[in-house]
């Protein structure tokens, strides 16, 4: 009985826990309870994964309404895959968030941050979850106002304009779709998006369509950063508070890429943008610039933080290269590459807040000394970014292998050249850190006090760095998964 | 001990060594005790590898399906069965001579070094024994990032500076054009198996061919081919049981290793020469030989001389892969064990002269032979065998690598062979000739304050200097002494290679 | 294009989206943007309510005689939907304000190029 419920389950548990704790006022209880609902959500989604696994789609009627009049809830293999994403990032940002936010903030606010969190979990599970167009605006907006908030808690006041910049940006950006949504409604009659996918074929590409695309992608493109949309990005990763930003940096921009995948391919069809607009002759160059330029500005930050986010820029460009490729190869490359960078870069974001909740900053020259003082964390620094350029044995190896082959099957040369000289820059900006870390002694005032952070930040982060040099090397579920729903997008055997 | 088990062994004793390494920190002699005793068993695991491959038999073993089609896997043949031999044999040697350098020189995280040391020979394994380009790939990554440490060991600023552009040329080029090579022959051939008489024939045409080679060639940074070297005299700032090993055998032995299996086992030997790409690298091998030589010439630091010397000598090899005959496959081959020899054996006498007197430049080391006359010889021996006179062990290579030039009909590469023997005659002998024949300097303004405040002001300055410990001595007059067997022991050595020539 | 007088809601929405977006844009004052995204958002309110109009439409209440005569209902989904987008534009506006007032209170402006400013001088 429940179990048939799961779809459902998996939005109310977290939306229902949210204003308890506000009200349970107690930090640690509202973490309990938090820890405790991420975990039944992480439980769920890969139930619902093994379920579509085995059984192909799963369609829930909320409320009993048939679609397309209802609220269609419609689970394939590409938003089970992103759900589970979702929901593991949250179930291990949980833990990590209770030292980390408890040193960032007042014990009064600790409710309030996990009601948020629990919310932007649920926002974000719901966009992805939810089979209606519409629907998928009003979760966007619940993610969205939980981060602008969670982004706001930051100890720096500059984290207060740039949780306002984010919230004129993100506002747009999500204007812009439900402008979108409306006129596709207005040539189709229809919001479900399984309804609208069989209907605009029939349409063709006329004005209302074409219009319509036009305002989804670039609201879509302005949620997930893709340069040149993506100056609200820096800031907000770089003076929220250090477990939002792990846990934003992993999961929301990864989301929005799953927007733009269900517009492009469930909604307008396969055929529609790559034929009619051969939208990739504009993506393909936008996402190579991404890669080339952030990684380059990357290498000339001071604070690490900063640096992290360009490179989660430049990182957002290569799954738009993979994503516009248009083959199998590269959406699997591309949604490959989604997976492992949540893990690589929530486990960054989580190291250095480790190190933020020692050493007070993370400005590079902070770092120095860092490895014979904070070893375990430095060293889960320097695994992770090995991933993150692409070092054999790590899962951002994998995905560039799958880039790389995807460019050269379409004799794409330049773009191949230039996915592996983004990784040389990043082996510039990891190695700035490295070098600061190991190569450097500590300053002469530096407080004595400074240790290993603690075990229950630690644990998290190592599960993150570990999980990314798992899925370096026993590669079935990242690139099985991904190549399944890659498959079950372009219209192939799902 | 099946062949298998023997091959994951081999890759896994020098990492549970490593542990054991770690866990041993607070106990020095413990530790260099698990250094020892790691480097003798893997020896051991490795030699019971040899009479099935000189028996033709090619041990298998996979590990894991890493991606689709793409397992790592292993597959012993007589090259990576001699680069094994050769580079598990000598870590023995050098871990002794590591205990002497780096107490006689009080040297910091000493454990961190033998940690380091022991993941890079595991790695070494793994580049030696791999089945596919894709585990070589794997192993030989691992390799440039676990010897960073080891080059930056010091930690100062010129260890940082040696450090990045160590780093930054090794992983420049092999993500941005190896990987590129290794993926762009996986879509053309389908396969990145080590497989007799290559993947590519046949299925790539000659333009395709020419691109892969230069992708390849110069992808494999290790392989200090010219103007991708200047990585090698960086690294020299590393402790010399570092360059002996690793910057001498090792590391760079792994590059040209890859190159040697690469153009035997990806290309093979006839497409090479069926499309005449084989040319322009042999061109290419022959101007790093000679250039690198002449500015060995130029250095007075005796590493540095040495790090060109050996930017030179790794060329042979390539040079013996480009000429793709059956003779300067083997000689290229050969060379990669009796340069290993003779190379570790000079660097050890760097090294041990560092210790007893912490000198390194070459002016400064007049009549020092006098005084240390076990490294001297030594040293003497080890150069004679890079110059290739008999009866050491270096003669032979250079023998089979000229046959080889003759047949393939590049007179021009023999005189290349011929003037850079004369090179390095011009660039050893002198080292060892003032170490005997000149005087030491008398004043003490030109010493270094240690020598001098142990002699008196008039006195010669080598008043004082004995020879390095012990444990300094006897490797290097052991590896002394393997120059000279590998003279007479040369022929086991050919019959072991000659099954990748002639197919 | 003989309709166009009869598409003049359209022109509004397309008038309220640029001054609001212009407005966004170009002014430095926080509030002045929020009210900006307000317009902007306004303009999207009308075209939801425009498109679910039907010509000659009466309220979606079902008429119990209909003597007959076929009735048309305008379309109530639009609306609905739009209720929901209104209350969100809500929060979104509440929320910025709130974000002003910590503004104001951590700089003392609500001035972008002030704040920037003082940033920098930090």
């Amino acid at each position: 009985m429940i179990a048939a419920h799961l779809p459902a389950l998996q939005i109310v548990i977290p939306l229902a826990a949210a204003p308890l704790c506000l009200l349970l006022r107690k930090g640690d209880l509202a973490w309990a309870l938090s820890l405790l609902v991420s975990l039944i959500a992480l439980a769920i989604s890969a139930v619902l994964l093994s379920q579509v696994l085995a059984h192909g789609p799963i369609s829930y009627e909320l409320g009993g309404w048939a679609p397309p009049w209802g609220i269609e809830y419609r689970i394939d293999v590409l938003n089970a895959f992103v759900l589970l994403i979702v929901a593991a990032i949250g179930a291990v940002t949980i833990p990590y968030a209770r030292r980390s936010i408890a040193d960032e903030l007042p014990e009064s606010q600790l409710g309030g941050f996990y009601t948020a969190l629990l919310l932007c979990l649920t926002g974000l599970l719901g966009v992805a979850i939810t089979g209606d167009a519409f629907n998928l605006f009003v979760f966007l907006e619940i993610s969205s106002l939980s981060s602008y908030v969670l982004i706001a808690m930051g100890r720096d006041r500059r984290a207060l304009t740039a949780a306002f910049q984010y919230l004129v940006m993100g506002t747009i950006g999500a204007t812009f779709i439900v402008i979108g949504i409306g006129l596709l409604y207005m040539a189709t009659g229809t919001l479900n998006m399984a309804d609208l996918g069989a209907r605009i074929p029939a349409l063709g590409a006329n004005r209302t369509i074409i219009v319509a695309f036009a305002f989804l992608t670039v609201g879509a493109t302005l949620k997930l950063a893709l340069f040149p949309l993506h100056f609200w990005l820096p800031n907000a990763y770089a003076y929220a508070p250090s477990a939002v930003t792990a846990f934003l940096a992993a999961t929301a921009t990864k989301v929005s890429i799953y927007i733009l995948l269900r517009f492009f391919y469930t909604i307008f069809g396969p055929a529609f943008q790559a034929e009619d607009l051969t939208l990739h002759s504009l993506f393909i160059p936008l996402a190579v610039i991404a890669v080339l330029v952030c990684s380059t500005v990357a290498i000339f930050q001071i604070n690490v933080k900063r640096m992290l986010a360009y490179s989660s820029i430049a990182q957002i460009g290569y799954m738009m290269i993979g994503v516009s490729f248009d083959t199998v190869t590269g959406l699997t490359a591309g949604m490959v590459h989604l997976f492992n960078h949540a893990v690589i870069k929530g486990g960054l974001f989580m190291a250095l807040g480790c190190i933020v909740l020692r050493v007070g900053t993370c400005q590079i020259d902070d770092l120095a000394g860092l490895g014979r003082r904070m070893p375990l964390t430095m060293f889960a620094f320097v695994l992770g970014g090995l991933s993150l350029i692409g070092v054999p044995l790590t899962a951002g190896f994998i995905s560039k292998w799958y880039l790389v082959q995807a460019a050269i099957e379409l004799d794409d040369w330049v773009v191949a050249a230039a996915i592996l000289g983004g990784s040389l820059l990043a082996v510039i900006y990891v190695w700035r850190v490295v070098e600061s870390a190991y190569l450097r002694p500590a300053p002469e005032n530096a407080p004595d006090e400074v240790s290993e952070a603690p075990w229950s930040m630690l644990v998290p982060t190592y599960i993150l760095i570990g999980a990314s040099i798992y899925f370096g090397v026993e590669t079935s579920l990242n690139v099985g998964v991904a190549r399944a729903a890659a498959q079950f997008l372009l219209g192939g055997a799902g | 001990m099946s062949g298998s088990a023997a091959i994951l062994l081999s890759i896994l004793i020098p990492l549970v060594g490593a542990g054991l390494i770690a866990l041993n920190g607070r106990n020095p002699n413990l530790r260099e005790a698990v250094t020892l005793g790691t480097a003798a068993l893997l020896f051991i695991v490795v030699l019971t590898l040899l009479p099935e491959v000189s028996a033709g038999g090619r041990p298998q073993a996979t590990l894991i399906e890493m991606l689709p089609g793409l397992p790592l896997a292993f597959e012993v043949e007589p090259l990576g069965m001699l680069f094994g031999l050769v580079a598990a044999g000598l870590w023995i040697v050098n871990s002794v001579y590591s205990i002497g350098y780096m107490r006689g020189n009080n040297e910091k995280n000493q454990t961190r070094f033998y940690v380091c040391f022991a993941v890079a020979i595991s790695s070494a394994m793994g580049i030696a024994f791999a089945g596919n380009m894709m585990t070589l790939f794997v192993f030989y990554e691992v390799l440039t990032l676990c010897t960073y440490p080891l080059v930056t060991h010091k930690g100062n600023e010129d260890a940082r500076r040696g450090g990045r552009t160590y780093l930054g040329i090794l992983l420049s080029t092999s993500i941005g054009l190896q990987l590129l090579a290794i993926l762009w022959t996986w879509q053309v051939a389908g396969t990145l198996d080590f497989t007799e008489g290559g993947i590519l024939s046949g299925k790539a045409s000659g333009a395709v061919v020419g691109i892969l080679l230069l992708l390849y060639m110069y992808g494999i940074g290790k392989a200090a081919l010219m103007p991708f070297h200047r990585w090698l005299p960086a690294a020299m700032v590393a402790p010399t049981p570092v360059s002996a090993l690793l910057h001498a055998v090792a590391v760079v032995k792994a590059g040209v290793f890859t190159v040697m299996k690469v153009a035997v086992y990806i290309f093979g030997i006839d497409l090479l020469r069926d499309t005449g790409h084989g040319q322009w690298l042999a061109y290419i091998a022959a101007a790093t030989i000679l250039i690198a030589s002449l500015v060995a010439l130029t250095k007075d630091n005796l590493k540095a001389r040495l790090a060109y010397s050996t930017v030179s000598q790794l060329s042979y090899i390539v040079l013996g892969a480009a000429l793709a005959s059956s003779w300067s496959v083997i000689g290229g081959s050969m060379h990669i064990a009796m340069h290993a020899m003779g190379k570790i054996t000079l660097f050890f006498c760097a090294g041990a002269i560092y210790t007893a007197t912490h000198k390194t430049e070459i002016s400064q080391m007049d009549g020092l032979g006098r005084v240390m006359p076990f490294t001297y010889a030594a040293f003497l021996i080890g150069a004679l065998s890079i110059i290739g006179l008999p009866p050491l062990g270096g003669s032979w290579s250079k023998w089979y690598l000229a046959l080889g030039a003759a047949e393939s009909d590049q007179i021009v590469m023999i005189a290349v062979l011929m003037i850079s023997s004369l090179l390095n005659v011009a660039y050893l002998m002198p080292i060892a000739a003032r170490g005997f024949f000149l005087p030491a300097p008398h004043s003490p303004t030109l010493g270094e304050p240690h020598a001098a405040s142990v002699g008196a002001a008039a006195a010669p300055q080598t008043r004082g200097i004995r020879e390095a410990p012990m444990f300094c001595v006897v490797p290097l007059c052991l590896t002394a002494l393997g120059c000279v067997a590998l003279f007479f022991f040369a022929d086991p050595l050919y019959r072991l290679l000659e099954p990748i020539a002639t197919p | 294009m003989t309709n166009l007088p009869g598409l003049y809601n359209y022109w509004i929405v397309i008038v309220l989206m640029m001054t609001g977006f212009y407005v966004v844009i170009a002014r430095g004052n926080l509030i002045k943007k929020i009210v900006g995204l307000n317009i902007f958002q306004t303009s999207v309110f009308i075209l939801y309510i425009s498109m679910g109009k039907i010509d000659g439409g009466t309220a979606p209440i079902i008429v119990a005689d209909t003597g007959g005569a076929e009735v048309v209902y305008s379309n109530p989904l639009p609306h609905v939907l739009i209720l929901t987008a209104i209350v969100v534009g809500i929060a979104t506006t509440a929320l910025g304000l709130a974000l002003i007032v910590r503004i104001k209170e951590a700089y003392g402006t609500v001035e972008e190029d002030e704040i920037f400013a003082k940033d920098e001088q930090a």
